[in-house]
């Protein structure tokens, strides 16, 4: 790790005015990506401002048929919310089964979704639920804010403050996990709401995505065996020593399926 | 006194410390004045060096010195400490493998320079300034490519990529037996490589005291001694006298901290260089590229059998991959320690291996637990369960048609060992019967009904532990000897120290061996004290590893008790004035039987350090004996594995529904202990059968380099197991133990793959190579479905 400077700012504006006079600066939020990256001497900012402190940038707050969770609230804040249970609880699954107890205390929404890692869960719960991510500078629907593999349309300076869920009718998350990581090879998130069905895909592709075939089908009838039969292509999807992207597409339908059946059952 | 003694499930003394993080690593030794080292590594697989510059390093904040080969020019090459012979009757190849690369370097990972500065920060940044200008060479990756004409060569000096080509066995016979075979049963197989990753990284201080020239190295070793020797003698031309190894309480080596390693010989020498106190301590993503890997061979293999499913032969030709250099032990891993267990448990009349050793621009490859023994016993597991497919016979039935029998021991197999006893057969039968074999239908009826493949895999495996004697395995190469030290001190006050030149890095010593103590001099488990690790301590040893720990170690420290006993009856005689021929010794008491006249131990300890009442024309003084052990026969654990799985064929996802070891380690000390090691290795060697894949792609970098990428076994990815033994008591060694280290690393493998190959034959797959990833698993499905 290089030096760097150590910002702890108390509110979002000051966090954003620290960021704007740095060099190079960074948010730090739970740090499980950037710190590491850091340790590895991959990057080296100049300056780190530490979000731990703004504590309008934590918590979570139910608002009639929706859900607002602060980008600091943790993964395990999030899984153990009795809101979260009982408005969502495909959204509280999912966020028990990220990483293991260490990260889930630590790791935070707000970082995993400005770092938009391609193998992370979160994005697929924000698309699949047709989330909206609020900023300090404004609000931006989830399916426009996942732009590309670690890019997202976060301006220059602009901060993560909240994540804001429409609670769905019914919802399941199926994850194949990555054996060493743990990461999502594939993750599929089916909701079922007022806007209709959404199915998106983690792991699979450079960025989160919804697969339109899968929502008409389930639409028309919404049972498992409306996407058993709906193949994704593999053109583009991602390849590794762990999954080839043939692989990949094959386990979309199979984690689409199995989320379907799921919330059927 | 509470019952400590040999059979009794103690619980583990060194857990008090363990369990409190009360332990002494080699990290938390510090010293006044130490600096830190940090090696610059090649992220190159095969390069010419053209120069290096650390004129900048140098100049860095916080820097003592920067050194590059050049300035280790009167440090000797890192020694191999075993020389194979090829069937050629020439000496293998064995190329220099320098502290820091000289010209060239051969594999990500290869140390370049080393700074050594402050603070361990200020090492590695300097570390980054240093300037090295490299000229790109093919990298020399896949085995069959690397000994084919037109490869670039990983030792311009060799020549070839080839290390020696080995072979063993009367191969006329076996080709004769072949031509006469009912049925041959052939397989290509991978066994694949593994990195290690002990839970403690590997550490080494180097320290030097200018007032006696006296050096220090404090290290992350299972094998003080075997260091001083190699390091000292061979590499930095230090006399032991003048060089102390200390190998603290080490967390984990499973073979990987065996080895002399650059590190230890860069802090020595960098301490004597600079007079101060010199650490190095690995990060992860280091030991993943300097830890010496494990297995990796490419073998073919033939069994031919008669109509009847005995075996009339078996013939293995297998690949071995040594990595860019010779580690330590290297040559003897796939030779001597695989090719003479291809017998297995089975009375196989005839067989031949042929093995060449290969260079590739990869990480050194050396014993990784089992060593060589794993490699043997998947083919062979495997070969077996092929013949028993192509001919139709139960996977169970085969194997008692071909085991050795009880009446067969002392048996002498094709491939040079003599088993000493055994009863396969009963260990055969317990383990289907725990299992419930017989049940299995049902339960892969109930699978299928949930849309599940279900298979059960047998494996009967065999082990060689505590390699041995000394003169047979000198003329097969090895440089050392392959006895074990002990000394018993005996305290004025009846407590008991032990020396032991074996190392305990997570194998629980202090209480077995404690055990042994307790219950060969009858006194407190309490009182006895294990030490261990330090050339300065210790008188000598050859350390731990291939289980030699309790059949040599502990029989070391049988014999010096024994000696105690001799002594003390001596004096017993003379306070009892009687002869010493009438004194028998038994719970702690030298008696004459028949009468009443005894003494305690803790009493004759006391007069043998006040010696008042004492034979002193006769009799030394003190208590105190050492005795040095050099086992007759390697020991020869057995026993059979059987393993249940489901594979959801939709994902190719290996579910383990029932794991059963029913092990043959003779005399068991500690049975919880046991227990635990058989865990130990059936999780590894589970890790190696569906998780652990080292991958390097055709430019030799490593793409399984971090926790990312390689899957180390988690709870979650194993069942609970079930373990129970059988006993034949080892013949010649006095506690009648086996071993138990490797065995659960050994036997699992091809059990699993069997039981996975055999849910998957409904759909058609009759191969697979681990590790059975999902992806693998599916793969091999869907190829099948296709076909």
């Amino acid at each position: 790790m290089y030096e760097f400077n150590y910002k702890t700012p108390a509110t979002v504006s000051e966090a954003a005015d620290m960021l704007g006079a740095s060099d190079d600066g960074q948010l730090l939020a739970g740090g499980h990506t950037l710190l590491p990256t850091m340790k590895q001497r991959l990057a080296a900012p100049s300056d780190l401002i530490d979000l731990s402190g703004v504590s309008e940038l934590r918590g979570i707050t139910v608002d009639g048929d929706s859900i607002t969770v602060g980008a600091m609230t943790t993964h395990a804040e999030v899984a153990g919310s009795q809101d979260v249970q009982s408005a969502i609880p495909a959204l509280a699954d999912l966020a028990e089964r990220i990483g293991d107890p260490q990260v889930r205390n630590r790791g935070t929404i707000g970082g995993s979704i400005a770092n938009n890692d391609p193998a992370a869960d979160y994005p697929a719960a924000l698309v699949g639920l047709g989330a909206a991510v609020n900023t300090n500078q404004r609000s931006v629907s989830a399916d426009d804010f996942f732009v590309d593999m670690f890019e997202t349309a976060l301006n220059e300076g602009e901060i993560v403050t909240s994540v804001t869920f429409p609670a769905p009718r019914r919802a399941a998350y199926c994850k194949f996990p990555n054996p060493a990581s743990r990461y999502a090879i594939v993750g599929v998130f089916v909701s079922q709401g007022s806007d209709g069905v959404r199915v998106a895909v983690t792991g699979a592709g450079g960025s989160v995505f919804r697969v339109s075939e899968m929502e008409s089908a389930l639409s028309d009838s919404f049972s498992p065996s409306s996407v058993e039969n709906v193949t994704i292509s593999d053109e583009g999807l991602n390849s590794d020593i762990h999954a080839s992207a043939e692989y990949r597409a094959h386990l979309v339908t199979v984690m689409a399926k199995r989320a379907v059946a799921q919330i059927s059952g | 006194m509470s019952n400590n003694g040999i059979g009794v499930a103690v619980r583990r003394k060194e857990d008090y410390r363990f369990v409190r993080g009360a332990g002494t690593y080699t990290d938390d030794i510090r010293h006044v004045g130490e600096a830190f080292a940090h090696i610059l590594r090649s992220q190159h697989a095969h390069a010419k060096v053209v120069s290096i510059d650390t004129e900048a390093a140098a100049a860095c904040d916080g820097v003592v010195a920067v050194y590059t080969s050049a300035d280790m020019a009167s440090v000797g090459g890192i020694p191999c400490g075993w020389q194979v012979t090829g069937k050629d009757g020439n000496p293998m190849n064995e190329p220099k493998h320098p502290v820091l690369a000289e010209g060239k370097v051969r594999h990500v990972g290869d140390p370049v320079a080393v700074v050594v500065a402050e603070s361990q920060a200020q090492a590695r940044d300097a570390s980054e300034v240093i300037d090295v200008e490299y000229e790109l060479l093919d990298a020399v990756v896949d085995m069959s490519a690397a000994i084919s004409n037109g490869s670039a060569t990983v030792h311009d000096d060799v020549g070839t990529n080839l290390c020696f080509d080995w072979a063993l066995g009367d191969k006329e016979a076996v080709d004769a037996a072949f031509e006469q075979a009912h049925h041959v049963a052939k397989l290509s197989l991978v066994n694949n490589r593994l990195i290690p990753n002990a839970i403690e990284p590997r550490c080494a201080i180097g320290e030097y005291d200018q007032g006696t020239g006296n050096y220090t190295l404090h290290t992350t070793s299972q094998n003080p001694h075997v260091i001083r020797l190699l390091m000292g003698a061979f590499v930095l031309g230090l006399p032991e006298h003048k060089l102390r190894v200390h190998a603290p309480d080490v967390g984990g080596g499973f073979g990987s901290k065996i080895f002399n390693y650059a590190e230890e010989i860069i802090v020595t020498w960098c301490a004597g260089q600079l007079n101060r106190p010199v650490k190095w301590i690995s990060d992860r993503s280091e030991a993943f590229m300097s830890d010496a890997h494990g297995r990796d061979h490419v073998t073919n293999v033939e069994l031919a059998l008669d109509e009847n499913g005995k075996f009339l032969a078996l013939r293995e030709h297998t690949l071995a991959n040594m990595g860019a250099y010779l580690s330590t032990f290297a040559p003897c891993v796939p030779t001597y320690l695989h090719g003479t267990l291809l017998a297995g448990q089975y009375a196989t009349p005839v067989i031949f291996c042929e093995v060449k050793a290969v260079f590739t621009n990869t990480v050194p490859v050396d014993a990784y637990r089992g060593a060589g023994r794993p490699e043997a016993t998947y083919l062979l597991e495997r070969i077996v369960q092929v013949a028993a497919d192509d001919m139709g016979i139960d996977a169970a039935e085969i194997r008692r048609r071909n085991f050795i029998q009880p009446d067969q021991f002392p048996y002498q197999t094709p491939v040079a060992l003599i088993y000493d006893t055994g009863n396969y057969e009963a260990s055969l039968d317990k383990a289907l019967e725990t299992a419930d074999y017989a049940g299995f239908e049902d339960r892969k009826q109930e699978s299928a009904s949930a849309g599940k493949l279900r298979g059960i895999g047998i494996a009967s495996y065999i082990e060689a532990c505590g390699i041995a004697p000394s003169n047979v395995v000198g003329s097969l190469g090895a440089r050392a000897g392959l006895y074990e030290a002990a000394t018993i001190r005996v305290n004025p006050t009846g407590s008991v120290s032990v020396l032991t030149g074996s190392h305990s890095h997570g194998q629980g010593h202090e209480t077995t061996f404690a055990q042994v103590v307790s219950e060969k001099l009858g006194i407190d488990f309490d009182s006895i004290d294990i030490v261990h690790g330090d050339t300065n301590k210790i008188p000598f040893g050859m350390g731990t590893y291939g289980s030699r720990s309790i059949a040599v170690g502990g029989a070391a420290i049988v014999k010096a008790i024994d000696k105690i006993v001799a002594k003390g009856k001596k004096i017993a005689a003379h306070l009892l004035e009687t002869s010493e021929s009438d004194i028998e010794f038994e719970n702690g008491q030298f008696v004459v039987p028949g009468t009443d006249k005894a003494k305690a131990f803790g009493e004759i300890a006391l007069t043998a350090y006040v010696p008042h009442q004492y034979p002193l024309e006769d009799l030394e003084p003190g208590l105190e004996e050492t005795a040095f052990y050099d086992p007759k026969n390697f020991t020869f654990p057995a026993g059979t594995y059987v393993c249940e799985v489901e594979v959801d064929p939709e994902t190719g996802v290996v579910d383990i529904q029932n794991f059963h070891a029913t092990d043959d380690f003779g005399v068991v000390i500690n049975p919880m202990i046991v227990e635990g090691q058989v865990h130990g290795g059936l999780v590894q060697g589970i890790g190696q059968a569906m998780l652990e894949g080292c991958s390097y792609d055709e430019n030799g970098q490593l793409l399984s380099g971090s926790y990312m990428d390689y899957t180390m076994p988690r709870a979650t990815d194993v069942p609970s197991f079930s373990v129970d033994t059988t006993v034949t008591v080892c013949e010649h060694n006095p506690l009648g133990v086996k071993g138990c280290g490797e065995a659960g690393a050994i036997g699992s493998p091809p059990a699993l793959i069997n039981a996975i190959l055999n849910a998957l034959s409904d759909v058609g797959v009759s191969h697979l190579d681990m590790p059975a990833t999902p992806q693998r698993v599916w793969q091999a499905i869907r190829d099948a479905q296709a076909s």
